[in-house]
């Protein structure tokens, strides 16, 4: 069963708009089914109820007055607790952070999405500081799965995932440095959208490997994705790495035939460790699109390992004086890679960042005869929480370290990507629709032709 | 018995005055050691000298 139209952020806006609802009872509603099962679910660290209503009773009045609204008007939101929200310290996962003062202004996407009519609802667990593929936070507690609420969310962007997932929210706003938009996608059933390296702002937020870096929203239709990343475009002076590139809508081209694409399987390095529901989700998207060939990317294994010690040490960097100053305050975890992190040659560091460039220039040259990439966004579906081990192509590997294995070499080059859900039984998961730099139009468009073929679906939530 | 990374993490730790307490020790050692596997794999590839790293990066 998918959403119903209700859930998603295009019916709320558009019944909004004609008066049908207020934007206070939509606020309302979300408000209610926040109470109602995030005891359960622990997507929401904040929940920001007197500035939503406030907001809300805005757009009402400016509505009653025959003021103009925005594409999104009385669409509740809630973003990631790495985002800044006026008035609350920005968390970012962490213990450490809760003693910063509150932030006297938010972010730069949290603007943009309320300059458009959406109402900001709250802030959002997530793992500590971004290093995380789980969804598990040792502070605020796991945010759980809404079709298992034993198994995970996938992280960093865990409550993300679980409130877009559970429909608490229709949109929510994610960080992703190596897969943390697509994974939590992938596991809670639902449509993430990792743009361009570069295009939506990042000003605002709190950091974690700034040349890998990208933030971008969640929904529950591939629709509702291109309505929030629409309105969340254009250039910032103040993030130093987003575009100057002008407005490039994706709306108005999201049901243009797919006819024309020349689609891919992505071969090799994506094919191998992956569970048979992998394999599954990737084949029911390739035949719905036609998709028969294969094109290996190469050198793929070895992006994932320049990704890692790219993260590793920017992350270290990012973190050292914490690290020494209050190193008992993190997650001994996330502390100890770090620390290891610390510790790696420059040299190493150097010649990944220069492999990157190489590597770059591959994946440009296979662009040039596809226009989309298919690939697996999570190996599996959602582990139990806690699970340390799984079991991948016969070798014992912790979970932790590679859930992302899929997504790593794409986010590595910057590459935009629509993870789409595919609802098996009994938990959905992911497939990764990855486009040529600056065309997350493609990647909007195919997953939108998925949807319209009942291949990609967000499920209800069957674990609340 | 010192595992064969300890001295070096003895020493970096003092480099960088990062504390890294006995009890932890074992869990930096182990990520430390998939972090240089990862680091050796990228190490491995050879690129032409002229290739210049992105300060930026730049998709």
């Amino acid at each position: 069963m998918t959403s119903k139209p209700e859930t998603t952020a295009a019916g709320i806006a558009s019944a909004v708009a004609a008066r049908k609802m207020s934007a206070l009872d939509a606020t309302e509603t979300a408000l209610a089914r926040i109470k109602q099962h995030d005891g359960i679910l622990n997507s929401f660290t904040d929940v920001t109820a007197d500035r939503a209503r406030a907001k809300a009773r805005a757009i009402d009045a400016d509505i009653a007055a025959g003021k103009e609204v925005g594409p999104l008007a009385g669409v509740p939101f809630a973003v990631k607790n790495l985002f800044d929200v006026a008035d609350l310290p920005t968390r970012a996962g962490s213990k450490i952070n809760r003693d910063l003062p509150p932030a006297r202004r938010d972010a730069a996407l949290i603007e943009r999405m309320e300059a458009a009519g959406a109402v900001l609802v709250g802030a959002l667990n997530m793992g500590e500081y971004a290093y995380d593929f789980t969804g598990e936070n040792v502070h605020d507690g796991p945010s759980r799965n809404p079709h298992d609420t034993t198994r995970m969310t996938g992280g960093s962007s865990g409550g993300s995932g679980s409130a877009v997932g559970g429909a608490l929210v229709p949109i929510a706003l994610g960080s992703d440095t190596n897969g943390s938009i697509r994974v939590p996608s992938s596991f809670c059933g639902i449509f993430g959208l990792k743009p361009t390296y570069g295009r939506l702002s990042r000003a605002r937020s709190f950091p974690f490997v700034a040349s890998l870096d990208h933030l971008g929203p969640f929904a529950r239709s591939a629709t509702d994705l291109a309505l929030a990343y629409d309105v969340m475009q254009g250039p910032d002076p103040e993030d130093s790495a987003c575009t100057t590139r002008g407005l490039e809508p994706t709306l108005p081209l999201i049901a243009n035939p797919v006819s024309d694409l020349r689609i891919a399987i992505a071969g090799g390095y994506f094919q191998k460790n992956v569970f048979p529901e992998a394999v599954e989700a990737v084949s029911r998207v390739a035949r719905a699109l036609g998709a028969t060939q294969v094109v290996d990317v190469p050198e793929a294994a070895r992006a994932r390992a320049a990704a890692y010690v790219i993260t590793t040490t920017e992350g270290a960097s990012l973190h050292l004086d914490r690290l020494r100053k209050r190193p008992n305050d993190f997650d001994p975890a996330v502390r100890d890679r770090l620390i290891a992190g610390a510790m790696v040659p420059a040299p190493l560091v150097d010649r990944a960042q220069k492999f990157r460039r190489w590597y770059r220039a591959q994946l440009a040259d296979i662009f040039k005869s596809v226009d989309v990439l298919l690939a697996p966004a999570t190996p599996c579906t959602a582990p139990k929480l806690g699970q340390v081990n799984f079991n991948l192509d016969g070798v014992e590997l912790p979970v932790r370290a590679n859930i992302g294995i899929h997504t790593q070499p794409i986010s590595f080059i910057g590459l935009p990507v629509v993870a789409v859900p595919v609802p098996l039984e009994p938990l959905p998961i992911g497939v990764q629709i990855i486009a040529a730099p600056w065309r997350e139009d493609i990647a909007l468009r195919v997953a939108y032709a998925l949807e319209k073929m009942g291949v990609a679906a967000a499920p209800s939530p069957r674990g609340i | 018995m010192a595992e064969p990374l300890d001295d070096y993490i003895d020493a970096v730790s003092k480099a960088l005055a990062l504390p890294v307490e006995e009890a932890w020790r074992p869990a930096v050692r182990a990520n430390l050691e998939v972090s240089l596997r990862l680091g050796r794999m990228v190490d491995e590839f050879a690129l032409p000298d002229e290739t210049e790293p992105a300060p930026i990066f730049t998709a």
